[in-house]
């Protein structure tokens, strides 16, 4: 296993935490915060994946540019809004689904 | 006509981008102009693929797979046209629904020039990588249009949709880089040939998570629980938005993907979505039959119309099933939009949101009343609208291939839509028991809702140039 | 969902990608001797800068929308109306905000400049200018934003609509984001400077609008 290739089965380790921490915990910062290590995971796939014969690869290096970009915009605005509901609501966890 | 595609794409980010800039609640006449334009183009490319005359753009200049290709065929001009048109009728909605001081209305036109370059750039793309980016695109502008205004349901409906989006651009994303680990490339005309051959598991596996993704992203059962919260708080135009496109977008991946890359593989799964779709047909329309709010209502039928797309899968190899699902998004979408801008109205003049509290209101909004009517004939698939050829066509696909279950539930679908319309028609046609207030509504609302809802129906009549358009772009 | 199934059934698909992935062969497609052949032409020196700016330009257009589309996103939720209550001020954070802060802006410049020849370029050196209005307003040196005034708007919105121009007028003289190979270089500079102002903004933005507080706040 070239040190690519460990990058690549980190990653999707790290994937793998995260989604078990979005889909397990209640806390909205925590569902956030398990979203940033899904996605640092993702990227750590993304790059390491094509480079496991040794050879470096600029283009999923720039994908994984493009990615951390959008990582961070998604983070922002789930951080405006889940502020905006404990402004006004003060509930830490997404309301239960009520249908009227 | 290379300048067309582009052009659907610059047209809507500029004059957002100008909206952004020229400051809070600015920009509703060059949302309008834009749209002018983009319709235009997208008419010119329908017209260049009717000609068998494809439109493929290298981005940049480099040729795939170093670059970025895109590509337009029968099924994207489709989703094109549809666009364009749904948007600039409910861009004029909109100019008319939002008062001066709405507090949605501050940042409305550069979401909305955002969400629809995003969709367009979407229907055009024929990268993987590119296709996430157009994904996040709409899903985040999506986001920010329900959550426009800040009020409590809102958010918490905002938040929801965002944390489904959000899982789904993920496996997405990890399929996508799956890809590229596999064959060092992104673009649907490099990959294509190298899929027929025999396929690694990990490819396998890259095609279920990008699958998985999108159907988080389509709100198909057993992940729709996003989208009732989202379309039934968010306001009236953009429920409209959502329900109309949005899904379909995510939805129309899946077809590209399924068609373009991983036909044969994915074959024998074909049950799955089906299965998936026959639940959402039946519990959707449950959902609607027994809920109270208007609104939520209109968002459940969503939930069980989306049910119907998923059902074509087992029967693509027939050619009756491209169809099928091509008049089933262009009717849903049409009439869907249709609906929410006469529940809109509804709720206005009646000041509140509930399917009870609708008793008298034929009396006062015929049209109106005649907008959700029309939408709702669309819906249950009676003839002539668009909505009964989609379903024929489903039923006839679906005989041919021996799916029995498929026909059952085709049927059950158009019985219990049935139900949740006359509902809504029955408690508008009642008689009031007192007197009630109703606000004054801009006529604007309620001629485009008839004119999106009368359009659902008439298409049956035209449907021969939609599906001729179709044949020769289709698959691919 | 019960905590435990979630766990094993994902922990179960990744060991499953993890052995999928170790048997793949070798990719069919190898970019990179595409990309340094066409490296001259496309006016940059570094083969990253290159296909993020040149190759695949058209993914960095819509990934700028995309920010821009975070930040209205926040605006448009109304937060801008919420009243500030003023932090205090800690003295060592006023400092250090003014020492270091005209540095960040120097290296801001230089990662720019950079991007050229070596690992730098637009986001990166808009990363540093962001980081530099975060201390500033943690400093107490900048207030957090209200709604932006058409100053603001119009630099925010300034970078995005230079690369949107750039796009427009390739698109119709040839081919979109197609840069004529002498002035490819300096075209690209041009996007990367309007970008720089614009997405600092966008990504100081980002962070002082959230940092309205409220009373007695703490999520």
């Amino acid at each position: 296993m070239s040190s690519s290739m460990v990058f690549a089965v980190t990653g999707v380790l790290l994937f793998a935490i995260g989604l078990a921490g979005m889909l397990i915990a209640a806390h909205l910062l925590r569902k956030v915060l398990a979203f940033n290590v899904l996605g640092s995971g993702l990227f750590l796939v993304l790059v390491g994946l094509p480079q496991r014969d040794g050879m470096a690869d600029p283009v999923p290096q720039a994908m994984v540019l493009t990615g951390i970009v959008v990582a961070v915009a998604a983070t922002a605005l789930a951080l405006a809004l889940l502020r905006r509901l404990h402004a006004l609501t003060g509930a830490t966890s997404l309301p239960r689904d009520t249908d009227a | 006509m290379p300048e067309s595609v582009a052009g659907l794409v610059l047209i809507p980010l500029t004059w957002a981008g100008l909206a952004f800039a020229l400051g809070p609640g600015r920009g509703g006449r060059a949302a309008l102009a834009g749209l002018v334009v983009q319709g235009g183009l997208a008419l010119q490319l329908a017209m260049a693929v009717n000609d068998r005359r494809s439109a493929h753009v290298a981005a940049g200049g480099w040729d795939a797979p170093l670059g970025i290709e895109l590509a337009v065929d029968g099924l994207s001009a489709t989703m094109l046209l549809l666009t364009q048109l749904i948007g600039l009728s409910l861009v004029i909605y909109a100019r008319a629904y939002f008062g001066a001081a709405d507090p949605e209305r501050r940042y409305f036109w550069p979401l909305v020039g955002l969400l629809i370059a995003g969709l367009n750039a979407l229907f055009i793309t024929a990268d993987l990588f590119n296709a996430y980016v157009t994904l996040e695109i709409v899903g985040l502008a999506a986001v920010g249009l329900v959550g426009a205004g800040g009020e409590a349901q809102r958010v918490g409906a905002a938040l929801r949709y965002l944390f489904a989006t959000l899982l789904g651009s993920a496996f997405y994303l990890l399929g996508v880089a799956l890809m590229y680990g596999a064959y060092g490339t992104v673009s649907f005309s490099s990959l294509a040939p190298l899929l027929t051959a025999e396929m690694s598991v990990a490819v396998l596996m890259a095609g279920g998570l990008m699958l998985a993704g999108l159907m988080i992203k389509s709100a198909l059962l057993p992940f729709h629980g996003w989208l009732p919260p989202a379309h039934g708080s968010a306001s009236t135009p953009v429920s409209a938005l959502l329900s109309a496109l949005v899904v379909k977008a995510a939805f129309y991946l899946i077809l590209r993907l399924w068609l373009d890359l991983f036909a044969a593989q994915a074959a024998p799964l074909a049950w799955l979505p089906a299965l998936l779709g026959a639940c959402a047909v039946l519990w959707g329309s449950w959902r609607a039959i027994t809920a109270v709010r208007l609104k939520m209502l209109v968002a459940y039928s969503t939930v069980a119309q989306l049910g119907y797309l998923f059902l074509v899968f087992p029967l693509l190899a027939g050619a009756a099933a491209m169809q099928a699902v091509v008049m089933q998004i262009v009717a849903h979408g049409l009439a869907k939009a249709a609906m929410f801008a006469a529940a809109g109205v509804l709720v206005s003049a009646s000041r509140q949101d509930r399917v009870a509290g609708l008793q008298g209101m034929a009396h006062h909004l015929p049209l109106t009343i005649a907008a959700f009517a029309l939408a709702g004939v669309t819906l249950m698939g009676l003839p002539p609208s668009a909505g009964f050829l989609a379903k024929w066509l489903l039923i006839q696909s679906a005989f041919a291939a021996g799916q029995w279950g498929i026909v059952a539930v085709v049927l059950a679908g158009g019985l219990l839509a049935a139900v949740y319309v006359f509902r809504v028609l029955r408690q508008a046609l009642m008689e009031a028991p007192t007197a009630r207030p109703i606000s004054p509504v801009p006529r604007t609302l309620e001629w485009v809702a008839f004119a999106l809802a009368g359009a659902s129906v008439l298409l049956g009549f035209r449907a021969g140039d939609l599906l001729g358009l179709l044949t020769p772009g289709v698959p691919g | 969902m019960k905590p435990w199934t979630v766990v094993v059934a994902v922990l179960a698909g990744a060991l499953a990608l993890i052995f999928a992935m170790l048997d793949l062969p070798a990719p069919a497609f190898d970019l990179l001797p595409a990309v340094t052949t066409h490296l001259p032409a496309s006016g940059v020196e570094h083969p990253v800068t290159a296909v993020l700016l040149n190759y695949r330009a058209y993914d960095t257009l819509l990934e700028v929308a995309v920010l821009l589309l975070a930040l209205i996103g926040i605006l448009a939720l109304g937060i801008d109306a919420d009243p500030v209550a003023p932090r205090p001020v800690e003295a060592m954070l006023s400092i250090l905000a003014r020492l270091i802060v005209p540095a960040m802006i120097v290296m801001a410049v230089y990662l720019l400049w950079a991007g050229a020849h070596r690992p730098g370029g637009a986001f990166q050196a808009a990363a540093v200018l962001a980081a530099g209005g975060v201390l500033l307003q943690l400093g107490g040196l900048i207030a957090s934003w209200s709604a932006p005034r058409a100053r603001l708007r119009w630099s925010i919105a300034g970078g995005f609509l230079i690369f949107l121009g750039v796009a427009l007028v390739t698109g119709l003289e040839s081919t979109l984001l197609q840069y004529p190979m002498p002035i490819a270089g300096r075209l690209i500079l041009l996007i990367e400077s309007g970008l720089t102002i614009s997405l600092g903004l966008i990504l100081s933005g980002l962070f002082l609008l959230l940092s309205r507080d409220r009373k007695n706040e703490a999520p």
